[in-house]
């Protein structure tokens, strides 16, 4: 059942991505692309950089598109049930009990431990997009593209969404085999 | 039906203003929470932050959702989940409709190339965020030694990351609970040893 497996690839990554949206990232690639197989690993890095071009949470748009692509509108409308839902149900009804554990040692070492398992996932994902580039654009394009859109975002500040039109430029140019 | 209205401007704004991502998105909302609509205070917005970051699952959602809850119940959590995700959404749908639709063209194919390396540098800008974090949260040795843990268990042994973090999220409960009862035996015993003393 297609819908049924949307709900629960987007429900679990969700439910186990403490940090926001940029911690889901991992864990929906790791159900989208690794154990459904509805998009290869190029065609998820695709969306991730149109949904970073586009303003509006991140998680949330990657989820409404891909459910769209697999089951249509139903299928959008399932996947992004999946993704908001479940918080946003429990932040209204935990408010007031779980304002008085919002201190307790408990629930900070626990969105603590999360972290350095986001960081591996997170890393690994990058390490397979250079390893796809370098298969794809080889070694040169690569590098000035890594290095350049590193310096651009993290020393100049550059909005991620200007540096990856010009990487898009970058390649419609240089990379298209036309030139 | 005019604070519906709100919810929804309100919403629809922070959702096509905020660029990179739900948590850049927050100071946005707060914008038009606290300051512009006077919807809930800031100390009430800090709290409902605070708690919002305890629950997994993406932030800026979670907050339109209990903001509009606390505004207009059900309905204004609706509203305000919707507006602010549907503008942006259709954009993407947009996009990348007109994308694949020219997918055979040798443009769109070197531009999906020239994008491939930059998203592996947004991935790895984001891993090293959360190795920072995990770094100050837990200090360097034991952020080090779970990383590597991590990447033997996923990589090599291919256990499914769901796994894994449930794992790490059931240790650090035990470790926290242990903690609070080690330290409240400690107290016990220094209160004890001061009334044998007295």
């Amino acid at each position: 059942m297609i819908y049924w497996d949307i709900f629960s690839a987007f429900f679990i990554s969700n439910l186990l991505g403490y940090g926001g949206g940029p911690s889901t990232i991992p864990l929906i690639q790791k159900e989208v692309v690794g154990h459904y197989h509805w998009m290869s690993l190029e065609q998820f890095g695709d969306l991730f950089a149109i949904a970073n071009i586009l303003p509006g949470p991140i998680a949330t748009k990657m989820a409404g598109y891909i459910g769209y692509q697999i089951g249509g509108i139903p299928g959008m409308l399932i996947a992004l049930v999946a993704t908001i839902a479940p918080s946003a149900i429990a932040v209204i009804i935990l408010f007031s009990f779980a304002n008085r554990f919002k201190n307790a040692l408990q629930v900070k070492w626990m969105t603590k431990s999360v972290q350095p398992v986001i960081a591996v996932l997170l890393g690994v994902l990058a390490y397979q997009f250079f390893l796809s580039s370098y298969e794809n654009s080889g070694i040169i394009h690569l590098l000035i593209l890594a290095l350049g859109s590193l310096v651009a975002l993290e020393k100049f500040k550059v909005h991620p969404a200007f540096v990856i039109l010009f990487s898009l430029l970058y390649g419609g140019v240089f990379l298209s085999g036309v030139v | 039906m005019r604070v519906l209205g709100e919810l929804c401007i309100g919403f629809a704004r922070t959702g096509v203003l905020g660029y990179g991502g739900g948590p850049a998105t927050i100071p946005l909302i707060e914008y038009e929470a606290v300051k512009k609509y006077g919807w809930m205070n800031e100390e009430e917005f800090g709290e409902t932050l605070a708690l919002a970051n305890t629950l997994p699952g993406p932030i800026a959602t979670k907050m339109a959702a209990y903001v509009g809850y606390k505004v207009k119940g059900t309905t204004g959590s609706l509203v305000a989940i919707l507006s602010h995700i549907i503008p942006s959404l259709f954009g993407m749908l947009m996009l990348l409709g007109v994308l694949y639709s020219y997918r055979s063209s040798p443009y769109i194919s070197g531009m999906i190339n020239g994008v491939t390396p930059v998203v592996g540098v947004l991935l790895g800008v984001l891993a090293y965020r959360f190795l920072d974090k995990a770094k100050k949260g837990m200090g360097l040795k034991w952020m080090i030694v779970s990383v590597l843990g991590c990447l033997v268990v996923i990589e090599t042994l291919h256990v499914h990351p769901g796994i894994v973090i449930v794992l790490f999220l059931l240790v650090a409960f035990t470790m926290a609970t242990y903690r609070n009862k080690s330290n409240r035996d400690s107290v016990k015993k220094v209160t004890e040893k001061k009334r044998e003393g007295a």
